[in-house]
């Protein structure tokens, strides 16, 4: 049964050309639970680029989020609402070469018919003073199933070698022994 | 000249995926939505630096009242 293990890889895909954005389509509703796992780089001119994500081609302002964020100088927390999920910070052209983040996306009961809660984390590799790190609580207010994750960066391209993977996350399981 | 930009689109269904260069519309909107962000961002930043000028005048006058930077640090933070 493919859906016996409590972490299942759905899709990977790692850049071998950089791209303006990338979308996971036709995600089976079998799963209890989404993560999305991004080892990101822009080809943006700048330390720093951010992922904006989407669900279901869902353009309009129905993303919110409470964010805390650590620059290397300072912490703050902003609230943000957009059209898109933000603050998942990834390493930029400036930034230390050949570094790529840690981020992840962990959307529960993304079958549900209600709105969906989520949260990012996030973590961008810098040799230097200045890099990012965000934890965030995100909502997508709109009640439908999830079928669609669309990212791109904020301002340029993934880089070659970014590598984004889709993981089910089935409940009750272990691999072995399913609670029911 | 410079290349078209293109998307990733990863079938879950199949595990098959493509790169397709993006529209016209699709480069427009992109191009749009990162407009809007950075106003959104430029909005918040701009209060964010108001906030904080307006924290500076209070504390400036706090202390002209006589408080030391410490009874000031414990009335605000």
């Amino acid at each position: 049964m493919a859906d016996s293990s409590a972490m299942t890889l759905i899709e990977t895909k790692t850049l071998g050309t950089a791209a303006a954005s990338i979308e996971f389509t036709s995600i089976p509703q079998t799963f209890t639970d989404l993560v999305v796992l991004v080892s990101g780089r822009s080809t943006r001119s700048d330390v720093r680029d951010e992922i904006q994500t989407q669900f279901n081609g869902d353009t309009a302002s129905n993303y919110t989020l409470r964010t805390l964020r650590g620059s290397g100088s300072a912490v703050i927390s902003q609230s943000v609402s957009f059209t898109a999920l933000v603050r998942a910070d990834m390493p930029a052209a400036t930034s230390t070469a050949n570094t790529f983040s840690n981020i992840s996306y962990y959307i529960p009961n993304y079958t549900s018919a209600v709105a969906k809660s989520l949260s990012i984390e996030s973590v961008m590799e810098n040799n230097a003073t200045e890099s990012f790190l965000y934890l965030v609580a995100g909502l997508w207010n709109n009640t439908a199933a999830i079928t669609s994750i669309f990212m791109k960066p904020e301002v340029a391209n993934f880089a070659i070698g970014s590598v984004f993977s889709l993981y089910g996350i089935t409940k009750g399981t272990d691999g072995t022994t399913v609670v029911s | 000249m410079t290349d078209t930009p293109t998307k990733v689109v990863v079938n879950c269904a199949d595990g098959s995926s493509q790169y397709i260069p993006l529209s016209a519309e699709e480069i427009a909107q992109r191009d749009a939505d990162r407009l809007a962000w950075e106003a959104q961002e430029a909005d918040r930043l701009a209060a964010e630096a108001e906030k904080e000028e307006l924290t500076k005048s209070a504390n400036a006058k706090l202390a002209a009242l006589g408080l030391t930077a410490d009874e000031i640090a414990a009335l605000t933070n």
